[in-house]
Formats: structure tokens, sequence, C-alpha cells
């Protein structure tokens, strides 16, 4: 269940983040899909945390440790809408680009979370 | 708030790229602060000198940060020194971590310039140094 989570959100970040970087590489800034496409993502971030919170309560252990672990899925958790709010504030293709690097580090961070897990 | 008002042409350093490198330089103090608390806390006898090094290029990145975020030519001038200390900084740990390995029982956040953090701490600085030259207010100059 968990292996598969991280699995998809790896994928929808990375889809994210190619969605946003061909937004702003035509200089548009993010608009009303790319942040429902955001909240997607983040909430497929937030069921992650509920899971794998579940997952700890059950009394199954990460691979490289508990706090590890959960300071990396609150990570994840956190990363695109951050970047979805202050692109909020800037109207031009940098917000975007920015929505865009959220997605590549949170491609990053849900490789880690399969390696911390140990799947 | 009275400050804002008299001093309104306060230089904005988070417009437009700035606003990418702010973002960037939020994941590493997220990433080089947590994890030397971290390894600080549990294990710091294991690798002393990495985890000290990963904590202050935590407090090199908080600082940063903030001073993006504050704007202004003050800020601007100690965000480029910031951002130079932490080019050498990476230059050096990264070579360093090359040439003796021993040194370091773990790694570091700026172990071979930055390699598991996808070499953004060295293509930060880099970054940062072009645009904060480029936020250069116009009054400095030449007149032409």
């Amino acid at each position: 269940m968990l292996d598969v989570l991280t699995v998809v959100t790896g994928v929808a970040a990375l889809l994210l983040g190619a969605w946003c970087g061909w937004a702003a590489y035509r200089d548009q800034p993010t608009k009303d899909w790319h942040f429902i496409g955001m909240a997607v993502v983040t909430l497929l971030a937030l069921a992650q945390l509920v899971v794998g919170i579940v997952q700890l309560a059950r009394g199954e252990k990460p691979e490289q440790g508990t706090t590890i672990f959960v300071a990396y899925l609150l990570g994840a958790f956190a990363c695109v809408p951050a970047a979805g709010f202050m692109s909020l504030g800037e109207r031009s293709r940098w917000g975007s680009l920015t929505v865009a690097a959220s997605g590549v580090v949170l491609a990053v961070l849900e490789v880690r979370l399969y390696d911390i897990w140990g799947g | 708030m009275a400050a804002t008002q008299e001093k309104p042409a306060r230089t904005r350093l988070i417009g437009g790229p700035g606003l990418l490198l702010v973002w960037l330089y939020g994941v590493m103090v997220v990433g080089a602060v947590s994890r030397s608390v971290y390894q600080i806390a549990t294990e710091f006898d294991r690798a002393p000198l990495a985890y000290a090094l990963s904590a202050a290029a935590g407090v090199v990145y908080g600082f940063i940060t903030y001073t993006l975020v504050r704007g202004g030519e003050t800020a601007r001038r100690a965000a480029l020194v910031c951002c130079a200390a932490e080019l050498v900084g990476v230059l050096t740990v990264g070579t360093w971590t090359l040439v003796e390995p021993s040194a370091f029982s773990d790694a570091t956040v700026w172990s071979d310039y930055g390699m598991g953090y996808l070499f953004i701490p060295v293509l930060l600085p880099l970054t940062a140094l072009y645009w904060l030259r480029k936020a250069r207010p116009e009054q400095q100059r030449p007149a032409s």
C-alpha cells in the first residue's frame, strides 16, 4: 500500500513538474488547472502521510529509522503547497518554474522515502 | 509599518528568478538543518566534523534565505558575501571529501560538491551570485 502510494506520488510529482515547466517555457503563470494539479499531488502526499503513520502505529518499522521516515513524510507533504503559495504572489513564468522545481524535489523525496521504508 | 513607508524603494529580491532561488534555499535550509539536528542529537560522536559542517551549512542557508526575503541594498550585499562564502565552503568541503575521505566518517550536505542533493549546493550559489549582481540598484550604474 505504502509502496504503491510512494510510486504514484512520485510519478504524479514528475508530471506536475513537467506540466508547470511547460507553462514556464511558454511564459505563462500558474493557472487554476495547475492549482488543481498541485491539490491532487498534495492529496496524494497527505494520503501517504496518513498511511505511513498508520503503518507505524501498527508496529511496523522503517528500515532507516522512524524519525527520518516521519520527517520525510512531512517534508513531502509540505513541498508542493509551499511552492504553490509562493507562485500565487509571482504572476509570471518564474512562479510556474518554482512549482515545477517543487515537483522534481518531491519526486526525489519519494525515492528517498522508498529507500527509508525499505521497500 | 512606518519603516516601509519611509523607504518604499527597498530592492525586492524575490521577484522573478529570485522566487525560485528563495524556494530552493528554503529546501536546503530544511534539508541541512533537520539533517544536522537529527544527526547531532542521535549520533554526534560518529562523525563530529561532518555533522558540524552540515549544521554550519544550514545556518548559512537560513541567513541567505532571510536576506533574500527581506530585500534591500544591505541585505543584497550581505547575501552576496554569504553566497560567496557558501561557494567557497562547497568547493572546499567537496574537494576535501574527495582528497581525504577518511576525515569524514559520514556524508555532509556539501560532500562531493553536494552530489547527494543533485548538485544544488554548488549550482545555487553561482545562480544566486549572478542574480544578486543583476539586482544592483539603478543609481549605482555609471550614467551614460
